[in-house]
């Protein structure tokens, strides 16, 4: 446990360190990005005053840490504004997509799978698995672009896009928010359900599943009693990739349906090379990764008592 | 659960696991007979699949360096936003741009982001894993943090910040596909590595005093070579989707260059009046992602029998 914690604070603090490198390092000098090639010796000066940019680096890598730990994500290169209610503003709405999209993805995926596995060989399994396997290669852009195109446009049932947070309105909010939720949910479900489709057929062919089932149990009751939970482990880690997929996915599909989420907001600042947002935003992405990460590790042990006790070892 | 699609040279294992979930009574004489079947060379759906795909993308790209039927840059070769025609298969785009030659030209632009991305992480991740496989300790431990941390980042993330920092364009995000890889292709080494190095013939050539590097050389790389292709297959078909991706964000390839993602953003403002501009390249991306998947599979299957039927 705090071997873990402690990966989670070291992993941080390198990705942080990184970031840092290649937006503020790398390229050279921030005036110049944000005012382009041509400007004169005395506007990038005074840029860089405003901005503290003309410090030692590490100063400003000091100050743009101490300040996330207060909270405060600091000041837009662009606009000069404070990037802090902006961004915890988008970061709801992001959250609020993933969250939904993973419960249909859950939803659709651990029954399709577990029928695949158990069907396997007959036609019901083939067909889940290839539709999955085109699922994959179908990219949520194309579904988002897909369901505007028939829902909205021609069938004008739901809105194109925008988004209504739910304390406003909840009809309007559902209304919303169902077709950017299908479009992230339903990629995502193809590719778990790949994953729970392997894990369950794994758990099929153990031997405690053939005693079970030897001892009376019929095969459903068998696969309930005993194989979910050792299917679990598999499952939870690919949970948690997707997790991490679906945030990044996120950004994608916010620009298809103009939702003002997190990541629409790091491709217009990405755009604008607004490098203080983008590293900020680019932070925060990273933080979430890794905690859910780290709670899927966490998860494992509570699933399998044999890692526990490999942990306490190691 | 009577419907058995019966497979000559059914898989071993699924014939295994087949015994169990049939009742003894509905069981057909050849899922009954269980036991190690060797794996028999035939054709393999996804493989055959996969590769006709990816060949239709390839040879679109190769002919589309030589000829294709109108200029993919030139305007005005026909009526803005027509549909799909004999003389303009897949319509014409709204500064009147042939879309199939477009097509045809965007696979040549894919291929390539592809191609460089995938090297990119495998000439960087594959020598790491095997240097992390076979010196365990501390240099191993250190390599495969270093690659770990690489892991928060998605190539995505990755792509995104790299263009940021310095402007969006295809080189840029190549280079950042095939960073964010590099720790995908560091593990599969390293686990490949592992495995060869406990085999008497890797303990043979130590006692013959043979250097690391031979033994990396002659006999790591040659063994984890299957996975290694593998690897490649299924990173291209990542590295494939995420350029359409960035490209559709517009942080990708630039116009006025046929960019398959770029093309179906710009689609958007058309939607439901001229749905051949998002078609055409939404189905280019997902034949493209399909065909290396199902190739990166399918190789697994036969370079790796032991796999077969797990995933």
């Amino acid at each position: 446990m705090a071997w873990l914690a402690g990966q989670l604070v070291a992993t941080l603090a390198i990705a942080s360190l990184l970031v840092f490198w290649v937006l503020r390092v790398l390229p050279g000098d921030a005036a110049t990005v944000a005012l382009g090639m041509n400007a004169t010796p005395e506007a990038l000066a005074t840029w860089r005053a405003e901005h503290g940019t003309d410090r030692p680096l590490i100063v400003q890598y000091g100050e743009w840490m101490a300040g996330l730990f207060r909270g405060d994500f600091g000041r837009s290169f662009l606009t000069g504004n404070d990037l802090t209610p902006l961004v915890l503003d988008r970061v709801q709405v992001t959250l609020i997509l993933v969250g939904l999209s993973l419960a249909l993805a859950l939803a659709i995926a651990i029954p399709l799978g577990t029928l695949a596995a158990i069907k396997h060989r007959s036609l019901w399994g083939v067909v889940i698995t290839g539709g999955s396997q085109l699922g994959v290669a179908i990219p949520n852009f194309l579904v988002g672009v897909l369901l505007v195109s028939f829902v909205s446009v021609r069938l004008d049932w739901l809105p194109a896009g925008g988004w209504v947070p739910p304390a406003v309105s909840l009809t309007e909010f559902l209304r919303h928010v169902t077709l950017p939720v299908i479009a992230l949910g339903t990629v995502q479900a193809a590719i778990i359900t790949r994953y729970v489709r392997s894990a369950v057929l794994e758990v099929m062919r153990e031997d405690f599943l053939r005693t079970a089932r030897a001892g009376g149990l019929t095969y459903g009751q068998a696969l309930m009693r005993h194989g979910l939970r050792n299917a679990g482990v598999p499952i939870i880690t690919v949970i948690g990739v997707q997790i991490s997929a679906m945030l990044i996915g996120a950004v994608v599909v916010e620009r298809v349906f103009v939702v003002h989420g997190l990541g629409s907001l790091l491709v217009d600042s990405a755009q604008n090379r607004d490098l203080q947002a983008v590293q900020s935003i680019v932070l925060l992405l990273v933080a979430l990764v890794v905690v859910i990460n780290f709670i899927v590790d966490l998860l494992y042990t509570l699933l399998d008592p044999r890692l526990r006790l490999a942990g306490s070892v190691v | 659960m009577s419907q058995i699609i019966q497979q000559p040279g059914a898989k071993a294992a699924e014939g295994r696991t087949a015994s169990v979930v049939q009742p003894p009574s509905a069981r057909l004489p050849e899922a009954a007979a269980v036991g190690p079947k060797r794996y028999k060379p035939g054709i393999h759906p996804q493989l055959v699949i996969g590769v006709v795909l990816v060949t239709l993308i390839v040879a679109a790209a190769v002919v589309s360096m030589f000829w294709t039927p109108y200029d993919p840059l030139r305007a005005g070769v026909g009526e803005p936003l027509a549909g799909p025609s004999t003389t303009h298969w897949f319509g014409i785009d709204r500064f009147g741009r042939d879309v199939f030659s477009r097509i045809m030209a965007g696979a040549q632009l894919t291929l390539y982001v592809g191609v460089i991305a995938v090297s990119i992480a495998a000439v960087i991740g594959v020598p790491i894993g095997i240097i992390a496989g076979m010196r365990r300790g501390v240099p191993g431990a250190l390599l495969m943090r270093g690659s770990d941390v690489l892991l928060a980042f998605p190539g995505l993330l990755l792509a995104i910040i790299f263009g940021a920092a310095f402007g969006a364009g295809t080189t840029t995000a190549m280079i950042a596909l095939g960073i964010g890889a590099i720790p995908a292709f560091a593990r599969v080494a390293r686990s490949g590595t592992l495995q060869v190095m406990r085999s008497d013939y890797v303990l043979a050539a130590r006692a013959a005093n043979r250097s690391s590097w031979a033994i990396a050389w002659r006999h790591v790389l040659p063994n984890i070579a299957g996975l290694i292709v593998v690897q490649c297959s299924v990173n291209f078909g990542l590295a494939v989707l995420s350029e359409a991706a960035l490209s559709f964000l517009g942080l990708g390839t630039t116009p006025p260059a046929p960019s398959w993602g770029r093309m179906l953003q710009e689609s958007q403002q058309f939607l439901g009046s001229h749905d051949h501009l998002a078609l055409a390249p939404g189905i280019a991306i997902a034949i493209a992602v399909l065909g290396f998947n199902l190739l990166g599979d399918g190789l697994r299957d036969v370079l790796d029998p032991r796999l077969k039927g797990v995933r």
